[in-house]
């Protein structure tokens, strides 16, 4: 696991946000295009990809997609 | 016994309820002992389901641990079961998940719990004739699939979309035997279920304001309908679908 390929990851869960937008410290949760399902495509990637199980907390508790990274790395 | 004539009771009925351990199925199974009703209880957790007994008292005629997504398990807990005037089919999972990631494997997880297991249930407790002549059977589906498709709960809604499918099939040719088959809608009700974190509380709070009533169900919501459902006050209603949902899916 590392990073850049977490940031392409969460990038894909987006439709109408440029994949140029998003870097490790992307305050995800201020983009226009955020919303309750992204946060399920979210969970659901993380499951899929890195066979961790986060919480809805997890990304509540989390500013930027480092953060949501770190957080992913300590179930690992 | 003073002669009872009040159709909703459940005096002198026998019941079995599934997933007995927690939340409707618990809730259930306590209602329908007050209302007078010997009941049957199976679950898989031990523990959990002891607590139901002991909370039932005389009331349990006996307690079945299975695991019903189990053949062997089903076909013991129909062996073991006594006459049946009812049974309410509880035993039920959740998912909350976008349907791009609903692989089959996600969706054979959901069917295997939600849809085959209670249909397993269903067919042989009928063809072993554990089902007496006039009983009734519910089954708890949801709202989800078939009067609410809210995102992220395709993959449960479309296993309770099922299950209502061969309820109706179920009622037609059950009704051979006067066997009525119904099932409950809940909307969102405040079980162990729904607090597993995938929706954050505060998520859950919001999402509660948007019920006409402004609340989640209760259990005991839920289980008051399946009262209903079983006893005599609904001897003419089968095949139907019940919405229990504060007004959501208006």
């Amino acid at each position: 696991m590392n990073i850049q390929d977490f940031v392409e990851n969460f990038s894909a869960q987006f439709d109408d946000t440029d994949a140029s937008v998003f870097t490790a410290d992307t305050r995800f949760k201020e983009l226009d295009e955020w919303s309750s399902l992204t946060a399920l495509s979210i969970i659901a990637m993380i499951d899929d990809e890195y066979d961790v199980i986060i919480k809805g907390n997890d990304i509540l508790n989390s500013d930027t997609i480092q953060d949501l990274y770190n957080i992913v790395e300590k179930h690992l | 016994m003073e002669m009872n004539n009040n159709p909703f009771s459940l005096e002198g009925k026998t019941v079995l309820v599934t997933g007995a351990s927690s939340g409707i199925g618990r809730e259930t199974a306590l209602i329908c002992s007050r209302m007078g009703a010997t009941v049957v209880i199976t679950a898989r957790d031990q523990e959990r389901l002891q607590e139901t007994r002991e909370q039932l008292g005389e009331h349990c005629h006996a307690e079945v641990i299975a695991d019903l997504t189990n053949p062997d398990d089903v076909a013991r807990l129909v062996e073991a079961l006594p006459e049946l005037d009812g049974a309410v089919l509880c035993a039920g999972n959740s998912t909350t998940l976008p349907l791009q990631f609903g692989s089959r494997e996600k969706f054979d997880d959901m069917f295997n719990v939600n849809f085959f297991a209670p249909v397993e249930l269903l067919r042989l407790m009928y063809k072993k004739k554990a089902l007496k002549k006039g009983s009734s059977v519910v089954l708890i589906a949801s709202i989800g699939g078939t009067h609410s498709f809210m995102p992220g709960n395709g993959v449960y809604g479309a296993s309770k979309a099922a299950l209502n499918s061969v309820m109706k099939y179920a009622a037609r040719e059950f009704a051979s035997r006067k066997v009525r088959v119904n099932s409950i809608c809940p909307g969102m009700v405040d079980t162990p279920l729904i607090h597993r974190g995938t929706i954050t509380e505060e998520q859950l709070a919001e999402d509660a304001k948007r019920y006409p009533l402004g609340r989640y169900g209760q259990p005991e919501d839920i289980a008051n309908g399946a009262v209903y459902l079983l006893s005599d006050a609904s001897s003419w209603l089968t095949g139907h679908d019940l919405v229990i949902d504060g007004g959501f899916s208006i």
